[in-house]
């Protein structure tokens, strides 16, 4: 039996004009031509898209789950960054 | 159902307090409704168990192509042929997205494809039997399609992030799978003797087999605790064979078709149907690989992948090359 392990590519899908791409999954494929062929086979046989994006997983860099605390703690104590933050008097009126 | 009979560790599940803290956080996520993710930490059980059950359910849907693939040069409008060849070829989505999924445990592609062809992997049973009459293409779509949406539905809720998402795919699919099957069936119900006749042959013949489909009753089964802990089985194989039953009864009238079993009758204390299990000796006797049209499935699966070697093969040398040539010209 012939194993020939094409590579796996990591597939985005941008929907409609006007939104970004978004992850739909993954396929194999030789290259990345045949990658955006297998994708608009794969994922988009209802129209589900207007472009394809198609990249190697080995590509990408992922963060890894355990530093779920320390890697966004910076963004834990600052609260200020959210408009509700701030008490606006009714009299000023939207803002 | 598209996995069935899937082992887990065997062992009984245990209670938050015997687990190690690892293993007691991970269990308390699930308990709270979180989802895995690939790189997260998890039992090996739970990889293994998931690895097993959702390439089950991918064999499935690929060789699930087999018997109906088998009517699309005989379908008999044009319509009803691009029809079927869409479904069919939606099928071969199901797999992938199933096969992506199972390759985020650390198992490859080819692996799985592998452990299908030398048998060391299962699908389920309801693809070993054969496709006869047009009227099997009606009754697969609403019967096998049908009890398979039962599995699929609550499977969007489980727990494997990656798995999850593929049943959300899927699901939005199926019931265009369903809808095409029995519009063939209502076609046929309503059509001449000879095609009454066989839309009810394919149910007598369809009925037992997709019964089958959501497997043994699993009430004592250690396996199915253990799967329902994990929250990668959410409903006991009875209750969604019930659920099926329940709901395909009256469709069945509808059609003007007798459901194949004299036991069957409304229970109005349970609020459900009392019916007949199927024969599970044949069911096992279909498990270990005696089903009517096993032989048949297994040599065209790897007919296709001995066949497809040498285009495999050409893609890949065609890609080597564009690359060669690329660097070349840098
Ligand atoms: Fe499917
Ligand atoms: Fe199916
Ligand atoms: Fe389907």
């Amino acid at each position: 039996m012939s194993t020939n392990d094409w590579p796996l590519w990591e597939i985005f899908i941008r929907g409609a004009h006007g939104l970004s791409h978004r992850h739909v999954g993954s396929l194999h494929a030789p290259d990345a031509e045949m990658a955006i062929k297998n994708a608009r086979d794969v994922y988009t046989r209802r129209k589900e898209g207007v472009s394809i994006w198609a990249i190697e997983s080995s590509a990408i860099a992922a963060s890894s789950p355990e530093d779920k605390g320390s890697l966004y703690d910076p963004a834990d104590n600052k609260v200020y960054r959210h408009p509700t933050f701030f008490d606006i008097p009714d009299e000023v009126g939207a803002m | 159902m598209y996995a069935q009979m899937v082992k887990s560790t065997g062992k009984g599940v245990k209670s938050l307090d015997e687990m190690e803290p690892q293993e007691r956080a991970f269990q308390e996520r699930i308990n709270a409704g979180d989802k895995i993710e690939p790189k997260d930490w998890m039992p090996e059980g739970y990889r293994k168990n998931l690895i097993r059950q959702i390439g089950q359910h991918a064999h499935s849907e690929i060789v699930g192509q087999l018997p109906e693939g088998n009517w699309i040069t005989r379908a008999p409008t044009l319509e009803r042929k691009a029809i079927l060849l869409a479904k069919v070829q939606d099928e071969a989505g199901h797999g992938l997205y199933l096969y992506c999924a199972a390759e985020t445990l650390g198992v490859t592609r080819d692996e799985l494809t592998e452990m299908l062809l030398d048998g060391r992997m299962k699908y389920s049973s309801i693809f070993n039997y054969p496709t006869l009459t047009w009227a099997d293409m009606g009754a697969v779509g609403w019967l096998v399609d049908g009890a398979a949406i039962m599995n699929q539905v609550p499977l969007q809720r489980t727990s494997y992030g990656p798995y999850a998402r593929a049943m959300v795919r899927i699901c939005k699919e199926e019931s265009f799978h369903q809808r095409q099957g029995f519009d063939i069936m209502m076609t046929m119900g309503k059509g001449t003797d000879a095609q009454k006749h066989m839309a009810q042959d394919a149910l007598n013949r369809f009925w037992g087999p997709s019964l089958m489909m959501f497997g043994p009753s699993d009430e004592n089964s250690v396996h199915s605790a253990q799967s329902m802990a994990w929250k990668i089985k959410m409903n006991s194989n009875d209750e969604l064979r019930q659920k099926f039953v329940d709901q395909t009864v009256p469709q069945a009238e509808y059609l003007g078709l007798t459901v194949p079993d004299e036991n069957l009758k409304w229970n109005e204390e349970k609020g459900g149907y009392d019916f007949s299990q199927p024969d599970w000796d044949e069911f096992f006797d279909v498990l270990r690989g005696n089903g009517p049209e096993t032989t048949e499935r297994m040599e065209a699966r790897n007919k296709a992948w001995d066949d497809g070697a040498w285009v495999r093969d050409g893609m890949m040398a065609h890609a080597a090359k564009k690359k060669a040539m690329k660097v070349a010209a840098e």
